[in-house]
């Protein structure tokens, strides 16, 4: 199994980068690890003309901080991303999540950026981005503009970002004061994406939630936040049952699919309980 | 064609390449290292595992001109590597002895994200071993007496070696 011939580009800079996806033609590709890009191209289910290969782009790598936020370069890898000292601080959420994408090999290749601009609906990244109120920085041959979350994930597979656009780097705030977080995933074998997972973030304030921050994976065509969990956590005791009794409204709003590996309502079931051992763990019970 | 030069099993290569071409397939067809081979070529087997620039990656999910300006490591580079020209790397002599293989397809990328994994964690426990390689499989389901060669290959290279009695490997 070997991709169509393309036309192949290999910029060191994000000028360059931008230079060579305008003059790609009509379909152009970014490859970043090429961990979802290169099997697609290997099925045929994608063939593009041109793809412009981000591996020498070195601006694009690393994690720094920026005042109250933490800035991850979009070719960041996912290894590099799991063993850094600043996610690890600011963002704990990230590593944990990021750990259980894939494999070894794969988090070695993978990037953050490349599998929030993929956006695939079972993808661990996307929810966790979600839950962080992160933004997205994206460069075109105007200038830069930044996204929300909220409004980066748009349809399945299907971001904000516009044809001819680049997605630079992500922008997650740190998060001040008594957080716990925790990534629940559930799935049936190693390797195997999230049938259902959810991220959550809590603060804690004498005894009570004072604020839940909860992403969803796989429980519609985007990631989702469960709004009204999040509500009805907020200001409830820091107990099991005020928590079990907000997991349950998880699957509000939600539209997940079925599949062959779960049906709908399951996935709906899923959500709670994941809910609940997520936001249990993240508030420390 | 793209021009890309590598360092393969410490050798160094200069190629024209199309860009289409994975690195697996450069690997056995340009250079003629066959000891890597291609399983399922879908990303799932990781049989094609090898190391670029010192990680484990699966080859056929990776374009050779990506390598560019890289080192590669093969199942065919890791027992001259080790110092001792033509002796086994410890995690193959591992495999060799504890019977870590059956039909011996997963062998070389299981060797090699063994290898990889002992890097980072010189001291696995079993369910680190299983969890570090679970981007390999082998289709004859021989894991046991691969999971021990990893762990005798672990206690070797850390000095303290557990003998194949103790780890209780099933031929």
């Amino acid at each position: 199994m070997i991709p169509a011939p393309f036309a192949y580009a290999r910029p060191t800079t994000v000028d360059e980068a931008l230079q060579a996806i305008a003059e790609g033609g009509e379909d152009v590709k970014i490859l970043a690890g090429g961990q979802s890009l290169i099997p697609v191209m290997r099925l045929r289910l994608a063939a593009p003309e041109t793809v412009v290969d981000l591996s020498k782009v070195s601006e694009l790598r690393g994690v720094r901080e920026d005042g109250d936020s933490l800035v991850i370069g979009a070719m960041t890898t996912h290894a590099d991303v799991v063993r850094d000292p600043l996610i690890q601080q600011y963002a704990p959420l990230i590593a944990e999540a990021t750990e259980t994408v894939a494999d070894r090999q794969v988090r070695h290749r993978g990037t953050f950026g490349g599998a929030l601009a993929h956006a695939d609906p079972a993808g661990d990244l996307p929810a966790v981005a979600l839950a962080l109120d992160a933004e997205f920085v994206i460069a075109g041959q105007n200038g830069r503009r930044t996204v929300p979350a909220a409004d980066f994930f748009v349809d399945y597979l299907t971001t904000a970002l516009e044809e001819g656009e680049l997605l630079v780097e992500i922008r997650v705030p740190k998060l001040t004061g008594q957080w716990g977080m925790r990534y629940e995933k559930f799935n049936r074998v190693a390797q195997a994406w999230s049938i259902v997972a959810v991220a959550a973030a809590v603060r804690r304030e004498d005894g009570h939630i004072a604020e839940a921050r909860i992403g969803l994976t796989n429980m519609g065509p985007t990631p989702l936040r469960a709004r009204a969990t999040e509500a009805a956590l907020a200001g409830a005791a820091a107990t099991p049952e005020a928590i079990a009794e907000a997991a349950r409204s998880a699957a509000e709003g939600t539209s997940p699919s079925s599949d062959l590996n779960a049906q709908a309502d399951y996935r709906e079931h899923l959500v709670q309980v994941l809910t609940r051992r997520a936001v249990s763990a993240a508030a420390g019970l | 064609m793209t021009s890309i030069n590598v360092r393969v099993d410490g050798m160094s290569y200069s190629d024209d390449v199309e860009p289409r071409t994975l690195l697996v397939h450069y690997l056995r067809e340009t250079l003629g290292k066959v000891g890597t081979v291609v399983g399922c070529d879908t990303s799932n087997c990781g049989a094609c595992t090898v190391h670029l620039d010192g990680e484990s990656v699966k080859s056929c999910t990776v374009f050779a001109v990506q390598a560019d300006g890289c080192e590669v490591t093969t199942i065919e580079g890791v027992s001259s590597s080790d110092g001792t020209d033509g002796a086994l790397h410890p995690v193959q002599k591992a495999f060799h002895e504890m019977h870590g293989l059956q039909c011996g397809f997963c062998t070389p990328g299981m060797i090699m994200a063994s290898i990889d994994l002992l890097k980072e964690n010189p001291s696995p426990s079993e369910t680190e071993i299983r969890e570090g390689i679970e981007g390999n499989l082998c289709r004859c389901t021989g894991y046991q007496n691969i999971v021990r060669a990893v762990q005798q290959a672990a206690g070797e290279m850390s000095g303290s070696p557990a003998g194949a009695d103790t780890l209780g490997a099933q031929a």
